[in-house]
């Protein structure tokens, strides 16, 4: 018995379907009704259409300070983990000879990740803060007279916590992609000549490019989707894009929140297809 | 499963009669501390059920959970939700709770969205024992302020069904009041160097980068404006229910001073603040009482200001959870619900969250399960006879300590608002959020 093309491709895709047509596009839609729809100011929704809740969100200040801090945090997150996650997984893969030891060393960057990221946040409270361990050995050592105060609830301490967290998922697929480097192309650029900035230039960096797509693409959508990390690291004294909203769902303002949320959909959007213009993943992993 | 339990028990009535008698019997063993258990058949009947009770962590305690499923022989479930996930969950999941925790605007929001039901007054074996804040909206004479809503306006609704409150007591209710108390701030007294008794310190410039504040926007924006009311800034026509205008002023004033460095942090949970007390990151912040005490315990002075009403300012933010019956409960499942609103009034309950600093709306039940130096301690404002330990038995104060703002009395009527919602809630998010961002 054959199968015709069509449903063989069907049949390939439909597991994919499965999963996300029901937890993705479901939602996705109740979330896009939702967002045209009117509040009853009780949580009570009001079944017609209006675009008035986007242009509340689209027209306000507020939006335009709250998306300007987001990508304040996403950027700073972005190029720190960027350098790291590249470096180190260039450490891995160029420097550490025996492919047994280079797992076993990525496998140690993988053990903070054992426990929740919650506890891995909220640990660096007792290490940062006014009386914490840093400015209380600064204080010792006759470093400082004052505690410094900007580095507990500050940006600054967002965006160690974001760092702390999320360069993990930049090392895994630039290590991955660094990997696959064919080691006898390098000897060959080392045999004409190349210094080690153009290997690194001409060779490492365009090979490693899907990775460091992939991993700019986790970075970014977690932080631009994150509001929790903000609010307890700023101490509350900043704000997301994610955390407006939630704080309109908890007075049962559902309408606008959903018009955020598609908002902010349409922008991470944007930025994942500009990403993936410049780097065309398909090709590099399956090459 | 609530359709499978209104199947199995089409006729529950002719037995609750029996049940009902039976649990006035058993209230009044409850009193001496012991319960005996329910007879066989009723015991039977419910060991199978399982009520699940919803709400923040302060209020649905699990130790309370516990000591109810074992006194009443059913499965109790304790699940815990911050506030706005917890209204969220009323009203866009009612099946998946039984019980909800309820503050008096939630209750109010409930029944407007009509998944509550109404709580028979006379099926509550208390009732008539609830202080006079619930029944009359006074205490010992004194009115009880309406700004924001107040227990007693969010309790009754006219008929089982009605979905607006009624003004005036009904035969019933929204919710059982359950846990409520007074906030203000708490301070470092080796810190702040003088006693702290208005609210109009947290916002002295003299503590600039060493204040916080509440950052739940409903309740943190009337903290703020007992701040700038007490500071002689301002006087709202109802802290509980701002004009856009008063919204803007107050929201302007929190962007000025975090433009100034007053506000080393904002805090969202208990905990949090907690932290923030403890670690010397701030030396007065808007507290609430156990939070106070958990720094105490820390061996950390703190202390909970006595923000007593004077001049028509100052005054603490008041707060009252109670248990609201969701609208699918029926047959044995109902029974039950009632029998465990009915044990939580009976005393058991009321003394553990009292140990906390909370209050219990039927204190002489409490009263049973507490020493007479517990009893003198939190409620009658006395110096502690002996040393006074937390619920779980972990000691809190020595001997001789008088409690922070004094009797209950004395507390509870210097209240000024009430935690709510107000009308313009979703322009004061807005604005609440242009400050956080500021």
């Amino acid at each position: 018995m054959t199968i015709s093309r069509p449903i063989q491709s069907w049949l390939y895709i439909s597991p994919l379907m499965l999963v996300l047509i029901p937890f993705f596009v479901l939602p996705i839609l109740v979330v896009l009704v939702a967002s045209v729809f009117e509040t009853d100011g009780f949580g009570g929704l009001i079944p017609t259409f209006t675009l008035a809740n986007y242009a509340t969100v689209l027209t306000s200040g507020l939006t335009f300070n709250l998306y300007l801090e987001t990508i304040k945090f996403t950027v700073l997150t972005w190029f720190f983990t960027l350098l790291l996650g590249f470096f180190i997984a260039y450490f891995l893969v160029f420097h550490v000879r025996n492919p047994l030891l280079a797992i076993g060393l990525f496998l140690i960057c993988t053990v903070p990740f054992w426990t929740s990221n919650i506890i891995r946040m909220i640990s660096w409270i007792p290490l940062l803060g006014k009386e914490g361990l840093i400015n209380s050995a600064l204080l010792r050592l006759g470093l400082i007279r004052e505690p410094l105060e900007f580095l507990l609830y500050s940006s600054f301490a967002v965006v160690v916590a974001y760092v702390h967290q999320l360069t993990i998922f930049m090392i895994v697929p630039i290590f991955n992609s660094m990997a696959r480097i064919d080691k006898r192309v390098i000897e060959a650029a080392v045999d004409a000549g190349a210094s080690r900035f153009d290997i690194m230039r001409l060779i490492v960096v365009p090979l490693s490019k899907s990775g460091i797509a992939l991993g700019s693409i986790f970075v970014i959508s977690i932080v631009m989707g994150d509001f929790f990390v903000t609010k307890v690291m700023s101490g509350g004294g900043s704000a997301s894009v994610v955390g407006a909203f939630y704080e309109d769902i908890s007075v049962l303002q559902y309408p606008g929140a959903a018009a955020s949320a598609i908002v902010l959909t349409v922008i991470l959007l944007a930025v994942v297809s500009f990403i993936l213009r410049t780097v065309d993943i398909r090709k590099e992993i399956t090459q | 499963m609530t359709a499978k339990d209104e199947k199995d028990n089409p006729t529950t009535s002719p037995k609750r009669v029996n049940r009902r008698s039976f649990l006035k019997a058993g209230a009044a063993v409850a009193g001496s501390g012991v319960i005996t258990g329910f007879p066989t058949i009723w015991a039977q009947e419910i060991k199978d059920i399982e009520l699940r009770h919803v709400g923040v962590s302060y209020s649905v305690v699990k130790a309370i959970g516990d000591q109810a499923a074992k006194d009443l022989g059913f499965k109790v479930t304790m699940q815990n939700l911050d506030t706005s996930a917890a209204i969220n969950r009323f009203i866009t999941q009612p099946n998946s709770v039984d019980i909800a925790d309820l503050e008096g605007w939630q209750a109010k929001l409930a029944a407007k969205r009509g998944v509550i039901q109404g709580i028979e007054a006379k099926k509550i074996a208390e009732f008539n024992n609830f202080l006079p804040i619930f029944t009359k909206g006074e205490l010992d004479g004194h009115k009880i302020p309406r700004q924001g809503i107040s227990p007693y306006e969010a309790l009754y609704i006219e008929k089982h069904d009605s979905t607006e409150l009624h003004d005036g007591v009904t035969d019933w209710l929204t919710n059982v009041p359950q846990v409520y108390n007074a906030d203000s701030i708490g301070y470092r007294p080796d810190l702040v160097g003088h006693t702290v008794t208005e609210w109009k310190d947290l916002i002295d410039p003299k503590f600039k980068g060493k204040a916080a504040i509440l950052d739940v926007p409903a309740i943190g924006i009337m903290d703020a404006a007992l701040c700038f009311e007490s500071a002689g800034l301002i006087k709202y026509g109802n802290k509980g229910n701002m004009s856009k205008k008063e919204i803007d002023f107050t929201c302007d004033k929190l962007i000025e001073l975090k433009k100034a460095g007053q506000f080393r942090a904002t805090w969202t949970t208990f905990d949090q603040s907690v932290q923030l007390m403890a670690a010397g990151e701030v030396v007065i912040q808007s507290m609430w009482s156990p939070a106070v005490a958990a720094v105490r315990v820390k061996q950390i002075p703190c202390t909970y200001a006595p923000v007593n009403i004077k001049d028509g300012k100052e005054g603490y933010r008041g707060w009252c959870n109670g248990m609201g019956l969701m609208k699918h409960l029926t047959g044995k499942k109902l029974d039950a619900a009632y029998e465990y609103m009915n044990w939580y009034m009976s005393g058991w309950q009321g003394a553990f969250v009292s140990r906390y600093g909370y209050y219990s709306p039927v204190p002489s039940t409490a009263k049973k399960f507490m020493t007479p130096a517990e009893y003198a301690f939190w409620y009658e404002g006395k110096p502690a006879p002996e040393p006074v330990t937390d619920p779980y038995g972990v000691p809190m104060e020595v001997a001789g300590t008088v409690r922070d703002g004094g009797s209950f009395v004395d507390r509870v009527t210097n209240i000024s608002c009430w935690n709510t919602l107000m009308d313009e809630a979703a322009y004061m998010n807005k604005r609440w959020n242009d400050f956080k961002v500021a």
